[in-house]
């Protein structure tokens, strides 16, 4: 049916047109291709880091928020299993600290609880324009999973079996320290708008948001304590907007692993199962 | 149903009782339990329980879904967002429905090349596969609407591309256009419409999934080395052999769809289908799921006018290049169903089945990309729609005439016979 001489000629031919579009693709190179990071959920025993997620979100909080909306996080989320994991006290503390817009009460407006949402920073997308300088701060609620690093053939084919999934962090940080003050002399940068080697058409109206040493963290309960740069603090948000994107990724891995236990010793046997029917055939 | 006698004696007296009025039961024993079916069938012929299986895997998840899921444009993408935040096991169910429809379409392209390599087109059993033809239509119909459902940039700009396509046609084109899209632009009544439909076609599908059945049973399974069944001695029961070797292969089938389910759940999407629908900004690249990338790359060669306007001509070879399959059982001449036995017709498939590849990754490609020297995609994917054509209507017609195929075995139990024998465990 399929005979090796086939397969052999399929190959050659596969290879060739890799080969054909390597070449053609490496000639392209810029030095802006994203270099990926190494992310702590990445791969099917991937989890996150509960450490980080709570620096990412004193970093989303502290500043990100400032500007983006993250309408579907809601402040009960920051409790639960697989996440930042505050307690529960803190979470409704902090959701007290925040005013919610509210027309059935007093005001208008009350103390957040833990059921809310992320209140917005901005009434409408209009006055989130008006204060950007016309640029709109997308909703960070799925952001991490609305981005991605472009693979060049062959290299996505091996994402199917690595499950690489982490272009959007991986975009995230690069963008958090792909900012450059001047921009190349070529570049027209127009008024306004800053210059980012990773932004798609490089103008960004996003100023960079972050500097060395602006998040003060606080030392972990052992006293481990992480380095206050632009760097990690791309990397903790990043991770924490892909929590924010992917809240049940950890049960979700953990799941599958056990789902493709059985499944593997289930078809193992069956196989047996099947073979053992079969032998008397002579097929 | 089957063209052969039930054997069924119901035994207790209620049993026959129904037996006699409704014969359910012996119809069920005789088709899904004595069908005689070649002992010869490989691993390839599996996907059709995998298929079956799929189509159950997609209605049920699809049921649930339904349940969770607001089809309106102002709500339907934070509504699949509650699905996979808030809803109780909503991440997998969500995604064994999105990766499913990327692995039943992974598994009936296996089943079509598998047909057209082992002649299954062939009489008897042309209607057999004019109804897996009409199956396949149905499916990728009703995947292209699931696909708008999420209200994402991607899922609004294949609305808007796909649904454009009908406008092409002369006369009728604009109201088509109007009356698939609920208005004259892609919006809230098209959702609705989508999922109106995405809901009722599966159903559609079942039923003429119970037709191919039927048809199949007419006949009998094909099987690898195309000769018909000569006697008993061919064959063996549908239960236990096949039953147990379906199943076998739909738990091996599982394996990489639980892979992408719970490890990748995204991996067949596109990021910007995590951005909500927005008319007023078009994505860089819009590219269709990857099972209409061959489709799509032969749509868009054709970007010349010859006699007619080549928004329409492109539009007729994307139609024909599927239409094309209904006539497969009569462009193919040759008295030989396997391709095992037939040296040349080998290697014009398996160019066949790498040009359609080939127009997959062309069809994900930037058309004024350079791929061999100074020709782009737009330039080469020409070659490989004309082959593409060419395949059905001038190699297989002549094939028929011009190749001298090897001698074939006298029946199915002969050339399992002439095999080396296999190591006894």
């Amino acid at each position: 049916m399929i005979n090796l001489k086939t397969i052999f000629a399929a190959t050659v031919l596969g290879f060739g047109l890799a080969g054909a579009a390597i070449a053609q693709e490496s000639a392209a190179t810029e030095d802006d291709t994203i270099t990926k990071q190494h992310w702590s959920f990445a791969g099917p025993f991937g989890t996150f880091d509960q450490n980080q997620l709570q620096r990412g979100f004193q970093v989303f909080k502290e500043v990100c928020s400032n500007c983006h909306s993250a309408h579907l996080l809601a402040f009960r989320n920051l409790a639960e299993p697989g996440g930042p994991s505050f307690s529960a006290a803190q979470v409704k503390a902090l959701a007290a600290s925040y005013e919610i817009e509210d027309p059935t009460a007093d005001g208008g407006k009350r103390p957040g609880l833990a059921s809310d949402n992320w209140p917005s920073p901005f009434a409408t997308e209009q006055d989130a324009r008006d204060a950007n300088g016309g640029a709109l701060p997308p909703d960070m609620s799925v952001l991490a999973k609305a981005r991605s690093v472009e693979d060049k053939f062959p290299n996505w084919l091996f994402n199917y079996f690595t499950t690489y999934a982490e272009g959007g962090p991986d975009y995230i940080h690069a963008l958090m320290n792909g900012y450059e003050d001047p921009a190349p002399a070529d570049f027209q940068l127009p008024e306004g708008k800053h210059y980012n080697k990773y932004f798609p058409g490089h103008a960004i109206g996003m100023p960079p948001p972050l500097s060395d040493g602006q998040v003060q963290y606080v030392a972990g309960a052992d006293g481990a304590t992480v380095p206050l740069t632009v760097d990690q603090y791309s990397k903790d948000v990043g991770a924490f907007l892909m929590w924010m994107a992917e809240p049940h990724l950890d049960s979700n891995k953990a799941a599958g692993f056990r789902v493709l236990t059985f499944l593997i010793l289930f078809a193992v046997l069956m196989w047996l199962v099947k073979q053992r029917l079969w032998r008397k055939v002579e097929h | 149903m089957s063209s052969h006698e039930s054997t069924y004696v119901p035994s207790h007296p209620v049993a026959k009782w129904i037996e006699d009025r409704l014969p359910v039961m012996g119809f069920a024993k005789s088709t899904l339990i004595d069908y005689p079916t070649p002992k010869n069938l490989n691993y390839w012929w599996t996907f059709g329980g995998i298929l079956a299986f799929m189509l159950g895997v997609q209605i049920v998840t699809g049921i649930v879904l339904a349940m969770h899921y607001t089809p309106n444009a102002a709500l339907a993408f934070d509504s699949v967002e509650a699905i996979k935040r808030d809803v109780n096991g909503g991440r997998l169910i969500q995604a064994v429905h999105s990766t499913g429809a990327s692995m039943f379409f992974f598994a009936v392209y296996i089943h079509i090349f598998r047909g057209l390599y082992f002649g299954s087109y062939k009489a008897p059993r042309e209607i057999l596969w004019i109804l897996g033809v009409i199956i396949y239509l149905l499916m990728m119909a009703t995947a292209f609407m699931g696909y708008v459902l999420p209200w994402g940039q991607m899922s609004f700009w294949a609305a808007a591309v796909i649904t454009n396509i009908f406008a092409a046609i002369p006369v009728i084109g604009d109201p088509i256009l109007q009356l698939l899209r609920g208005g004259f632009a892609v919006d809230n009544p098209t959702l609705n419409r989508f999922f109106s439909l995405h809901y009722l076609l599966p159903f559609i599908i079942a039923a003429v999934v119970v037709l191919h059945i039927w048809a199949l049973h007419v006949p009998g399974n094909n099987n690898p080395i195309g000769v018909e069944v000569k006697d008993k001695r061919d064959t063996v029961p549908f239960h236990p052999f096949y039953t147990m070797k379906d199943l076998f292969a739909i738990v091996v089938f599982c394996i990489p769809f639980a892979w992408f389910a719970f490890f990748a759940p995204d991996i067949f999407g596109h990021a910007d289908n995590y951005i909500m629908a927005n008319p007023l900004v078009t994505p860089p690249h819009i590219v269709p799921e990857w099972y209409f990338l061959p489709f799509y790359a032969i749509l868009r060669a054709i970007d010349f006018n010859f006699i007619i306007d080549s928004k329409l001509l492109g539009v007729i070879f994307f139609g024909g290049s599927i239409l094309i399959l209904f006539f497969v059982p009569w462009l193919d001449t040759s008295k030989v169903r396997s391709g095992t036995f037939r040296p040349a017709f080998k290697w014009f498939y398996w160019l066949f089945v790498v040009n359609f590849l080939l127009l997959m990754w062309y069809g994900a490609q930037e058309p004024a990309l350079q791929v061999i020297g100074p020709f782009t995609v737009a330039d080469v994917s020409k070659l490989s729609v004309v082959y593409y054509f060419a395949y059905f209507i001038v190699i297989l017609p002549l094939l028929g005439r011009f190749e001298k195929p090897r001698p074939l075995p006298n029946s199915i139990s002969e050339s399992v016979l002439s095999k080396p024998a296999p190591a006894t465990t």
